[in-house]
């Protein structure tokens, strides 16, 4: 009965499942990514393309657009919207969106500047009541989301105006309110690792780095599974190192052209954001990628009911995705106002979440829930702070910001145009 | 057989408000055997099913799992019990691969707390292999890639992992080609043959005659006749589905008359 049915099978799969290794394990495991991207999984593929090709177009066009000063602007002003993305992947991992990040955001930084100079509270202190206001906001949206069911779009589009109006009331009439100069918050967008500690801190991630694949690769061999091949690591951890020790150099570069025999202020080294940035993706990262809670969150993203039948408590999956992306959101806006060194009362409205979403988005993210890593909100920052920065160089004049909103428009459609297609293909 | 059966069935009945789904429905499932279910559209092949698997508590009757009765509530009741069911859709997560969906809501955990992705790649190998299953390149592949029948697959395994005593697939082969339903028909005799009851609902009389040790056939509600496969013909199983009687098999006239009015 069956010997038909063999046939199609051996046809299917000629080989077994034999371990390889050596230069025929790296030509197994190329052969395997290969497929892979071809497949339609791309991954990280046209975020690093995009960001190669129009970082060089703008260094073509705008000498100074390598300069050491301009990659330490990139680095600060990229870094609000790399950490605002990186809640709203988990929001987007559920096929969700949270339209007031932003203005939560403005107003966590608000509350926590109005505690501090108003009420005089310490900075760290006002820091974390900022947070937690975060935390309970996304707790707050989360819960309005899973029990009643309302359309995420609707909920925080209304926390979005709301939110706008209490950073408004909280701020007053002034329109800002300054961080006082002396504040610590102001050294993370402002202050810069010393040099001999950046070299460290480079040291410690890649080691970490390269230890943590090592580690998998040999527990995985231990296991008789199929590994990356030792090669691939080395490479990997030999890039890592070559573009951390690039950006760690140029950042040596003193950036302070007031510098002379009677001011001998520097501005040389890392920007402390940066420290901020590499602990918020390692830790995402590992949660996502290596913890059970992550691995729910891609499955209810994927297929609600399956994860359902699976005993996954669906609710309490998406109440905790809110809650991250508003705490995240309460971050940026901090890092957002030690950038500025005050706390506008528009902080966070405008195009603040839409920029954070592009970076989503540009990074790989789906807009239609299931696919999505931290990566992606660091790549598609960087792509979004690229493309501002370059084209406020490019394009001087009265009508610069219309042309710069015009072209990151068209970057945003262009990567959501992509997702939907490569969605499409990966349905077929 | 000497034991008794691993799932069995007695006076199953069901409502929805005034309508009658099941009326004194006895069913029995073996170990080690291929049992179909079959009938027509609106015979309650579902809704035994999901008596079965907790989804609907019963009205009467009582469930006998490996000798002894149990009272179902919750599909959680169920899978305590070894219950699985494989639904239709499936349930498969299409942005995990293999081994995520075959562990989900089940993974493994490492001493420090993350997902033991070596072991449960490993466990999911070997199931695989136990199964015979030769069409699944690499359990690492995510499952949007897989074919209906490679899905098909995936889903059955998952229930020889978590040890299932009873597994019901529904309608396994509804929306596969030849050769696919081939693969999918000899992964269900590899089932039976690792000691599951493996319950068939099926529509299609070319797979019921094919794999099955056992045929139950509902009618309007009622247990027409539950046969042995070698007892009867296409035909007789056929005239079971759609009169409720063949010959001296099934309902009495006046019972299949009665039911069908």
């Amino acid at each position: 009965m069956s010997a038909q049915a063999d046939e199609v099978v051996a046809q299917e799969e000629p080989a077994g499942r034999e371990r390889v290794e050596g230069l025929a394990a790296l030509g197994v495991y190329l052969r395997g990514y290969l497929a892979r991207v071809r497949g339609g999984e791309l991954g990280s593929i046209p975020a690093l393309v995009g960001l190669v090709v129009i970082t060089v177009v703008f260094a073509v066009v705008h000498s100074g657009f390598l300069s050491a000063y301009n990659i330490e602007a990139l680095v600060i002003q990229a870094a609000p919207i790399i950490v605002m993305a990186m809640g709203l992947i988990f929001v987007l991992l559920l096929g969700e969106i949270d339209l007031s990040a932003g203005t939560t955001g403005g107003l966590c930084a608000a509350i926590m500047a109005v505690l501090m100079l108003r009420s005089g509270l310490s900075w760290w202190l006002a820091l974390v009541i900022g947070l937690i206001a975060g935390v309970l906001i996304g707790l707050g949206m989360g819960w309005l989301r899973a029990r009643f069911g309302i359309p995420s779009f609707v909920i925080t589009l209304a926390t979005f105006l709301a939110f706008q109006g209490i950073t408004l009331i909280l701020i007053g009439g002034q329109g800002s309110v300054n961080l006082p100069d002396n504040s610590p918050l102001i050294q993370l967008e402002n202050g810069f690792v010393p040099i001999w500690l950046g070299w460290t801190l480079l040291a410690v991630v890649v080691a970490g780095y390269a230890a943590v694949k090592v580690n998998d690769a040999v527990g995985r061999r231990r296991a008789g599974l199929s590994r990356v091949p030792f090669t691939v690591i080395a490479a990997k951890v030999v890039v890592l190192a070559l573009l951390g020790a690039a950006f760690t150099y140029e950042m040596g570069i003193n950036r302070n052209l007031s510098t002379n025999a009677f001011f001998s202020n520097k501005a040389q080294g890392i920007p402390w954001v940066v420290v901020l940035l590499v602990i918020l993706y390692v830790v995402w990262n590992f949660v996502l990628s290596r913890t059970r809670y992550g691995r729910h969150v891609y499955a209810v993203g994927g297929n609600e009911e399956a994860s359902r039948r699976a005993g996954i408590i669906v609710s309490r999956i998406r109440i905790s995705v809110f809650v991250v992306c508003s705490g995240m959101a309460a971050v940026s806006g901090m890092v957002a106002a030690s950038l500025l060194q005050s706390v506008q009362s528009n902080a966070g409205a405008g195009n603040t979440l839409l920029l954070a979403v592009g970076a989503a988005v540009i990074g790989g993210t789906s807009l239609f829930g299931g696919h999505g890593r931290v990566i992606d909100a660091v790549l598609g920052g960087l792509v979004v702070a690229v493309i501002i920065n370059g084209m406020s160089d490019l394009i001087q004049g009265a009508n610069s910001a219309g042309y710069e909103w015009v072209v990151t428009g068209a970057v945003l459609l262009l990567a959501a145009g992509f997702d939907a297609v490569v969605r499409r293909g990966r349905a077929a | 057989m000497t034991t008794s059966p691993t799932l069995e069935l007695r006076g199953i009945d069901k409502s929805f408000g005034p309508v009658h789904v099941l009326s004194s429905v006895d069913f029995t499932a073996n170990a080690g055997e291929v049992t179909a279910l079959v009938g027509d559209n609106g015979a309650g092949k579902t809704t035994l099913v999901k008596c079965i698997g907790g989804i609907h508590g019963v009205d009467a009757g009582e469930l006998i799992f490996d000798g002894s009765p149990h009272v179902v509530h919750t599909p959680r009741d169920a899978a305590l019990l070894g219950v699985e069911i494989v639904h239709q859709d499936l349930a498969l997560c299409d942005n995990l691969d293999i081994v995520g969906n075959m562990f989900l809501g089940r993974e493994q955990i490492t001493r420090l707390g993350t997902v033991d992705e070596n072991s449960m790649e490993k466990l999911a190998e070997q199931t695989l292999a136990s199964l015979s299953v030769r069409t699944v390149r690499s359990v690492r592949q995510v499952v949007a890639s897989l074919s209906g029948g490679q899905r098909q697959t995936v889903a059955i395994a998952k229930s020889v992992l978590w040890k299932s005593k009873v597994v019901i697939l529904d309608e396994p082969t509804a929306a596969l080609g030849v050769a696919q339903t081939e693969q999918v028909l000899d992964l269900v005799r590899q089932l039976a043959g690792q000691g599951v009851a493996v319950i068939l609902v099926s529509h299609n009389m070319n797979d019921v005659m094919q794999v099955s040790d056992s045929i139950g056939v509902l009618f309007l509600g009622r247990m027409a006749a539950q046969v042995r496969r070698e007892d009867v013909t296409q035909r007789q199983v056929v005239e079971l589905i759609t009169a409720g009687r063949s010959g001296d098999l099934g309902l009495s006239p006046e019972e299949s008359s009665e039911v069908a009015v």
